[in-house]
């Protein structure tokens, strides 16, 4: 295995994730062949090679001219959430 | 039947008045009605919506309107967005979401006149190569339906291979459009990046989404993509440059053209699958084009370097589903942390959770370099071997999966066996290039794709490539018996 229970049950934590006691042990098998799965790539010659986070080089990112496009739809949007109370989202009490 | 006709023979029905768009779409609400509870490839059926967008379409070819699409029914994968329509993405996370806004191409698609009959099963947040991992249940093949259809466009590849509408939209991200096309004996196009508008389609890994079709011919899929292409300055990544009329370049003569037999796809490669593929270059040696073998050294680091970056940036997309919003939130949560962690824990479905902490622990302290960085510059590798190659031949041709439909649970308790069968359709993904599968024949009664790959912004080429096979043989004009 080359991720133990508690590097996983670590980045659950880093992601957010609530996984059950009977979950575990499942995430670290897989999670384990995963990991040395795509450790093939540690024998891979990189040297100089430039990163490549875009499939399209040389692609720019485009400004828009700074003018209102979008109306207000909050309602709309709002719509979907699970609770909302005067136009805000509702959430467990972060201050005390 | 009226299934059994081509986009172009609808377009020819409804133009000369034979038959009225709301005609066809009782035809294909009927069949889905019938047929789709054998298949489950449709979650959200929309037929009241639907007659009234043919009602519509009816008026306007009434007025003396044409066009290619006007009409004409569609399903879409259920990641795109649709305004007033449940988009679920094939999670819990989304079961009860209501898009507010279309997608560019939902957008674009009904503004050309289409009509959406409903939404396509998937697997969740397109994370999967056999629709098991959908919150709706598994997709079955129209071919066999103890197999899986392929993914994550398994809905509307079953769909469309089992004539539940003339055509439908997918993604593709590793293979996702190719693959479940091939699996179930249609034609799948996947754009080159940036050709089609991202806005709207729920995201995956935002460096390798791209949106397009799968339906029963090239010809059909040429006449979709000249409506979905297109620059979208919704899209920051959208790329600004004329959509080529691809139905009117169908014909451009083959001859002289140099495709290029993939040496890495054929090791290892089984042999019933490797003798599809040549009978496929004879094809195109009797339409004249000029083959020959290629090598792609860095392809085979494909796999691991897509099972880094795809996960990487699904850890950061999905984070955005939060139990605040929109979506799914848990139960009496105790805190804020309590409420995040329990809304994406129960949420999400189990490969989708396995796929956002392979993203955290690449990109966590420690293992960025190692991981994340590292596939970043195999992925450049890999890109730059796709361009010399591109200098020594217009195509790449090989097989699209390597073997064809799995039974229903074969592969599900072993993720790296499952991530294998993108083997050969994840390099375009990696470099942004385009590619189609067509159907080439058939193993063990199941059919097979031969996927075509061309350089940035070639879908005319690879269309009137395929399309000129299909001219050549019939593979793609069979249908899967129950379903004629």
């Amino acid at each position: 295995m080359s991720l133990t229970r508690q590097d996983v049950e670590k980045i659950a934590r880093l992601a957010r994730l609530s996984i059950t006691d009977q979950e575990m042990p499942v995430y670290v098998t897989s999670l384990s062949s995963i990991v040395d799965f795509v450790d093939e790539l540690a024998r891979v010659e990189t040297g100089n090679v430039e990163p490549m986070a875009h499939p399209l080089d040389g692609l720019h990112q485009r400004m828009r001219p700074d003018v209102v496009s979008e109306s207000d739809h909050h309602e709309k949007y709002q719509s979907n959430a699970p609770q909302v109370q005067a136009g805000l989202y509702v959430v467990p009490r972060v201050i005390e | 039947m009226l299934h059994t006709l081509s986009i172009g023979e609808l377009a020819e029905r409804l133009a000369d008045k034979r038959i009225s768009s709301v005609e066809l779409t009782r035809h294909f609400l009927a069949r889905i009605e019938r047929l789709n509870p054998g298949l489950n490839a449709v979650i959200t059926l929309t037929a009241e919506q639907a007659l009234e967008s043919a009602a519509a379409a009816d008026r306007r070819l009434a007025a003396g309107e044409r066009g290619r699409l006007l009409g004409i029914p569609l399903i879409h994968k259920d990641i795109f967005c649709t305004d007033g329509v449940r988009t679920s993405c094939g999670s819990r996370m989304l079961d009860n979401f209501i898009s507010p806004y279309d997608a560019t191409i939902v957008t674009k698609l009904k503004a050309a006149g289409a009509v959406m009959l409903g939404k396509a099963n998937m697997d969740e947040f397109a994370m999967g190569s056999s629709n098991e991992t959908s919150f709706y249940g598994p997709v079955k093949n129209p071919w066999d339906t103890s197999k899986v259809p392929g993914g994550s466009s398994g809905g509307s590849a079953a769909a469309s291979a089992a004539r539940l509408a003339p055509y439908t939209t997918g993604t593709d991200t590793g293979g996702s459009i190719r693959q479940p096309a091939a699996l179930t004996g249609v034609t799948g196009v996947k754009p080159t990046y940036g050709r089609v508008s991202r806005y709207g389609m729920i995201a995956f890994a935002s460096s390798l989404d791209q949106a397009g079709v799968l339906a029963r011919s090239a010809a059909d899929a040429a006449a979709v993509l000249q409506v979905m292409a297109g620059f979208d300055p919704k899209d920051s990544t959208s790329v600004e440059t004329p959509v080529p009329d691809y139905p009117a370049l169908l014909d451009a003569p083959l001859k002289g053209l140099k495709i290029g037999l993939l040496r890495e796809f054929f090791v290892g490669l089984d042999s019933r699958n490797a003798a599809l593929i040549q009978d496929a270059l004879a094809v195109y040696t009797s339409l004249g084009a000029d083959t020959l073998e290629v090598s792609l050294p860095h392809l085979p680091l494909s796999v691991p370097t897509y099972y880094v970056v795809a996960p990487a940036e699904c850890s950061s997309n999905l984070s955005r589903f939060d139990g605040v919003r929109y979506g799914y939130r848990c139960q009496s949560p105790k805190d804020l942390t309590d409420l995040y962690e329990r809304s994406r824990g129960e949420g999400f479905g189990a490969e989708v959770k396995r796929r956002i902490m392979t993203g955290t622990y690449v990109l966590s302290a420690g293992y960025f370099d190692a991981y994340y960085l590292k596939a970043q510059k195999a992925r450049r590798l890999i890109t730059d071997d796709f361009r010399a190659a591109f200098q020594k031949v217009d195509l790449l041709v090989g097989p699209t999966t390597p073997t064809p439909a799995f039974a229903i649970g074969a592969k599900m308790d072993d993720p790296v066996t499952m991530y294998l069968n993108d083997i050969y359709t994840i390099g375009a993904n990696l470099a942004g290039l385009p590619g189609i599968s067509a159907p080439c024949g058939f193993i063990d009664g199941l059919p097979m794709g031969l996927q075509l790959i061309g350089p940035h912004f070639s879908e005319a080429k690879l269309l009137s490539a395929a399309h000129q096979f299909q001219r050549a043989t019939d593979w793609h004009a069979r249908t899967p018996g129950g379903y004629e």
